[in-house]
């Protein structure tokens, strides 16, 4: 097979909280929990979990936008993870990324063009004015925006078409692989789907590979190749986005699906629900993160004492269970 | 069919500002039926929380201001009724659960003084005893360690207990009507699962009918028994849920079936999401016949012209469309 275009190895963040007089760490944030994963070119890999997974931080650290804590970021066999500040702004071309909120991503002083248009200027894409407008007006045309738009500023627009802008801010470089952190969770339900439609034609017309992060289920389903679940800092799952979905392996994959509403009355399923909430980041519980709510967790021994690995089953399914494979 | 609770005849509720009139409700007909839950569903700015703020007089005023219209409820017009008598209705019969328990609870005050106000002033209970029905409420609502929790502040809960406390709160007094506005969309999908069960439950317990706004068709096809389904500050459609979700009539509720993904089917037929074209219309100006039209597939000159009116197809499916 292939080398995967990003390789992620033991993927480590915490964040240090602080405290006492003078300011030293107190305990930390296990944001990210050592996690590994590959995205192969071309295909879209579905990222979820609930608030607070680390989702979102993983995506960051991808990019260096956070320092990750410890671990290894391959992208097309170069270590980024070590890559000095001139390497990581080329890099910057091939690895983009597109943010949750469309209001506060865009900067409300420029034009939408100058936002369009200024990775043009720091990557010395367009030899002159003339020819970046051009580009600039032809990206706002590739995600269906007009070419004038670019003279107005962020506020003239609707949620829908900021998110637009942003995606076209992210194309403007032709990069190879987009980490899409929530793209549409702030639009509205019937603006969902025309972003999404976008996402996916983009992917075609350009060849593009996506990292798609997001809390909800059917839309990471309907976008994804392959998906990958995240409970407090750890995968605790990955496999082929119909199989994940048809055959969930791990019992916190059972229970998520099972909560997700169905728009249809006549379908009556059977819910697993979870007791409790999440327990905290700061002291994620030892072995199983999942074991406290678990409900095929065993009362003494395993469960609480190792923590079990992300082990590969039939087809390309992986999952992180002692009693599930 | 069941007893009228609440009966909302031509409301109007408008909001003057200076760039002109919003008409963020603009006419709409609404009936509750004892014991029923009635969800609402439709996008942002379609006009369903200022619904529920209008039926509570919770409209800021100015710039907001009721119009036109009727609210009955018990024989009483809400509408005209007098701000002392409104205050007696507010929490005790009709009482309401907002979208984002962190900024509608206090954070300076426990969660048991809060809970414990409506229950004293309502209720006229005494400082002792309201504070044991405090209790008595938070266990109803399945909240963990309840003689504790009612001595901690808002902030020392996670979302899905918060939430919990709102309920706890507007159900303190027993209303006959809760006002739910996307109660679940600021949590997570489980913790979503665990607040829509309570509320299934304590329906069921204490026999209260529930209005129940929402953007999520999941949420709505999994507790309402009839829809309402608004946009830019009109219903459009409305009818038995399944009725509804089998053949919905309204070009705009088909629209919005189809644009939204569901991992029940996906994974079966994996095809692409029909998207509505345009965005919805500014509320400052709306056209001047049907506000969907310049986004339907269907629409006739008829549509341009003229704005239909919401009537009967079926039985208990109304829908305000040209097509029928």
């Amino acid at each position: 097979m292939a080398e995967p275009l990003l390789r992620v190895k033991n993927l480590v963040k915490y964040f240090p909280i602080k405290g006492g007089l003078f300011s030293r760490e107190v305990a930390r944030v296990h944001a990210v929990d050592g996690i590994s994963f590959e995205i192969n070119a071309g295909e879209t890999l579905g990222l979820v979990g609930e608030s607070g997974c680390g989702k979102s931080t993983t995506g960051r650290c991808i990019l260096r936008l956070i320092e990750p804590t410890s671990g290894e970021v391959w992208f097309e066999g170069k270590n980024v993870t070590t890559m000095d500040k001139r390497s990581l702004r080329a890099l910057r071309r091939d690895l983009q990324i597109i943010f949750q909120d469309p209001y506060a991503s865009l900067n409300p002083r420029m034009t939408v063009g100058s936002i369009v248009g200024e990775a043009l200027i720091i990557h010395k894409l367009a030899k002159s004015r003339r020819e970046r407008e051009e580009k600039v007006a032809h990206l706002l045309e590739t995600v269906g925006l007009h070419a004038d738009h670019m003279r107005r500023y962020p506020h003239e627009f609707s949620g829908g078409q900021r998110q637009r802008i942003g995606i076209a801010r992210a194309l403007a470089v032709s990069p190879k692989l987009i980490v899409c952190d929530e793209p549409v969770s702030a639009l509205d339900v019937s603006i969902q789907a025309q972003v999404i439609n976008l996402l996916e034609d983009l992917q075609k017309q350009f060849n593009l590979t996506y990292l798609f992060i997001a809390h909800d289920l059917s839309v990471v389903e309907h976008i994804s190749t392959r998906v990958a679940v995240m409970y407090l800092g750890k995968i605790v799952e990955v496999a082929l986005a119909n199989d994940l979905y048809s055959n969930p392996r791990h019992p916190y994959t059972e229970a998520l699906l099972s909560a997700v509403p169905i728009p249809d009355p006549e379908v009556k399923r059977q819910r697993i629900l979870l007791e409790g909430d999440v327990p905290s980041p700061i002291r994620p519980p030892a072995g199983c993160h999942f074991h406290t709510r678990c409900r095929i967790r065993q009362v003494t021994g395993i469960c609480q004492d190792q923590e079990p690995p992300l082990k590969q089953g039939v087809s390309g399914h992986w999952v992180a269970c002692h009693f599930r494979d | 069919m069941g007893e009228r609770l609440l009966e909302i005849k031509g409301l109007k509720t408008h909001f003057f500002t200076e760039e002109g009139v919003v008409r963020a409700v603009d006419g709409i007909d609404l009936h509750i039926e004892k014991g029923e839950t009635l969800g609402v569903v439709g996008e942002s700015g379609c006009g369903k929380t200022v619904t529920a703020l209008s039926i509570m007089k919770l409209i800021p005023m100015p710039p907001g201001k009721i119009v036109e219209g009727q609210m009955l409820y018990a024989g009483r017009d809400l509408v005209t009724l007098p701000p002392a008598q409104m205050r007696k209705v507010r929490g005790k019969e009709i009482s309401m659960v907002f979208q984002e328990p962190m900024t509608s609870l206090n954070p300076v005050f426990t969660i048991g003084e809060q809970i414990a106000e409506a229950v004293r002033l309502h209720e006229g209970l005494g400082r002792r005893a309201a504070m044991d029905k405090t209790v008595e409420m938070l266990k109803i609502v399945h909240m963990p360690n309840p003689e504790r929790r009612v001595k901690e502040y808002p902030h020392q809960l996670s979302g899905g207990m918060r939430q919990r406390v709102m309920i706890a709160m507007a159900l303190s007094c027993h209303p006959k009507l809760l006002i739910a506005d996307e109660p679940t969309t600021a949590l997570d999908v489980t913790i979503q699962a665990q607040i829509l069960e309570l509320l299934n439950e304590l329906k069921a317990k204490l026999g209260m009918a529930v209005l129940l706004i929402t953007h999520d068709m999941g949420v709505i096809a999994e507790t309402a028994q009839r829809v309402m389904v608004m946009y830019a500050g009109k219903v459009v459609e409305e009818a038995p849920v399944k009725d509804l979700f089998k053949e919905p009539l309204h070009p705009y509720t088909q629209g919005l079936l189809r644009s939204i993904p569901r991992i029940d089917t996906a994974a079966i037929h994996k095809k692409r999401l029909e998207a509505i074209p345009g965005v919805v219309p500014s509320l400052l100006n709306l056209p001047k016949g049907c506000s969907f039209e310049p986004r339907c597939p269907h629409a006739k000159p008829v549509c341009k012209d003229q704005d239909p009116v919401l009537k009967e197809v079926k039985r208990g499916h109304r829908v305000s469309c040209w097509l029928y």
